[in-house]
């Protein structure tokens, strides 16, 4: 499996190039993950989906689409799209330390 | 009596009808299917349609010629179900009583869930292939079209078998090129994926397919809305993608019965056990086919492996035993490559899509996620196979468990 140093802590990476243990995920690795990916500051509104992906793994197993997010986590979908810019519940799931959504196979 | 209920009678449905016919004692079990229309369409044919390869007619078949004898057939419309009551509420009013609830009612585009996609230019400018008028109307304009830009936009994930986007471009770039106009015909695939496929081994390979075939591709395309006045995408970034002749695969969502009973997700797609294809949360309901909201694709093939679990499942519930057998995401596809050749991709919840061979006694072996003639005779006699074998619950020379058997894993 593929590693990466970041925030001081090597983390390994699935084949997606998302974590591959949550264990080793904390708010400075989500904030140098969001470095990578184009997003230089995690504002609270970021926080907010982060957050509210974490919970939905933690409860189902999976991260949320677009969709739910836009239904469930009071962000609108254009927002979301400013906030993960190309994907965003790809982006924010990477961010958040999970594994890339399944919704799509 | 007990009463064994089944909502759907497409793919997933009239296959546990016929298995389930041929287990359950007469005498002690009713067997009742559900469905709002008669006729059964081959699904993995409408593909072929716009291209005139197939026609309507040749890919549909009355449903009820493969319900065995002892299956009640009843055609009408599913108002909702109620769990609680174990009752399912008809659209004329009348409500069926059940012991056992198999829910199979498929999943369909909703061009409606897409602003200014369902428009007066629907079925002129704007097409989909997903239903059979659909696939008719493409198919008369193609027939008369003098090229342009081709724009398939893939609006949202999860859709009906993910592979028919990629079969559809690949044969688009065969039917131009047999008329002697592909270099009037700019072919584009704009997709919310980050590229060609959903996983990384098989979104290379097939990207490169596309390459090669000069189809451009556009990636991370989350479709806000359609212009029909100035024939362009826009998406949510604001970022724009103009097209002479767009053919849409809209969402895809289940039933509007799940939404009416409260038992879906966000796109009406059943939270089911990922495993044991039990509904979460519900007694005595099982969710079969594309109705799941399983990360598994929604396809024939994942229907055929689901119903061989389901089945075991079912007979371990109806004799008071928790269900043993465990789906494990498996699905099989041939992928039509174009000019008689075609690829095989064979995968599951774990295992992404890999290269190598397909084992497959007498008639393989397939060759994954490389072009071969063969894969493409796979694919034009499975039509044969899924009437006469596969919708009857007869045993296919292919297990409900991947194998790794023949499949090339990367150091």
């Amino acid at each position: 499996m593929e590693t990466m140093t970041l925030a001081g802590k090597t983390l390994t990476l699935d084949a997606d190039g998302n974590l591959a243990d949550r264990n080793q995920w904390n708010e400075d690795v989500a904030r140098e993950l969001a470095a990578q990916e184009g997003i230089p500051e995690l504002t609270a509104q970021h926080w907010a989906v982060i957050n509210y992906m974490r919970q939905v793994f933690d409860k189902e197993g999976d991260a949320p689409s677009i969709r739910r997010l836009t239904k469930e986590s009071g962000v609108d979908t254009k927002t979301l799209y400013q906030l993960f810019p190309k994907g965003p519940a790809k982006r924010a799931a990477k961010i958040a330390g999970l594994p890339k959504p399944k919704g799509c196979i | 009596m007990r009463h064994l209920l089944i909502l759907g009678g497409g793919t997933a449905g009239t296959i546990m009808a016929n298995k389930l016919a041929a287990a359950l004692d007469e005498r002690e079990w009713t067997i009742t299917i559900v469905d709002g229309t008669e006729e059964h369409y081959y699904q993995p044919g409408l593909l072929f349609v716009p291209f005139g390869i197939y026609r309507i007619h040749e890919i549909v078949k009355p449903r009820r010629q493969y319900l065995p004898g002892r299956v009640k057939f009843v055609l009408a419309g599913i108002e909702a179900i109620d769990p609680a009551k174990k009752t399912v509420t008809l659209s004329g009013g009348e409500a069926l009583r059940y012991d056992l609830l198999i829910v199979a009612t498929g999943s369909d585009i909703h061009p409606e869930q897409i602003e200014g996609l369902k428009d007066e230019e629907w079925g002129k400018s704007k097409f989909d292939f997903y239903t059979p008028k659909g696939a008719e109307r493409l198919g008369q304009f193609l027939k008369g079209w003098q090229g342009g830009k081709l724009v398939l936009n893939i609006a949202e994930m999860p859709i009906k078998c993910p592979v028919a986007p990629l079969e559809f471009l690949f044969l688009a770039d065969e039917y131009f090129t047999e008329r002697g106009m592909r270099d009037k015909v700019d072919i584009h695939l704009v997709t919310p994926l980050d590229g060609a496929f959903t996983r990384p081994i098989s979104s290379q390979i097939l990207g490169e397919f596309l390459e090669r075939k000069g189809i451009h591709v556009t990636p991370d395309f989350g479709l806000a809305r359609v212009d029909s006045q100035e024939k362009k995408l826009v998406a949510w970034d604001d970022t724009e993608v103009s097209y002479d002749l767009l053919v849409s695969i809209p969402t895809n969502m289940g039933d509007a019965c799940i939404a009416r009973s409260g038992m879906g997700n966000e796109l009406n797609f059943i939270p089911t056990d990922k495993q044991t294809l039990k509904a979460e949360g519900l007694e005595d309901v099982f969710v079969l086919g594309d109705a799941t909201n399983l990360p598994s694709s929604k396809a024939g093939s994942v229907a055929h492996f689901q119903s061989e679990i389901l089945f075991e499942n079912i007979m371990e519930h109806i004799e008071g035993r928790a269900p043993r057998a465990h789906f494990d995401g498996h699905s099989n596809c041939f992928i039509e490559s174009g000019f008689g050749k075609g690829l095989l991709i064979d995968f599951n919840y774990e295992t992404e899509p890999l290269p190598g061979e397909f084992p497959l006694p007498g008639l393989g072996p397939f060759k994954l996620l490389q072009e071969s003639p063969i894969n493409h005779y796979g694919k034009m006699m499975f039509r044969w196979v899924y009437w006469n074998l596969l919708l009857r619950g007869m045993e296919l020379p292919i297990q409900a468990e991947m194998s790794m058997a023949g499949k090339q894993v990367r150091a």
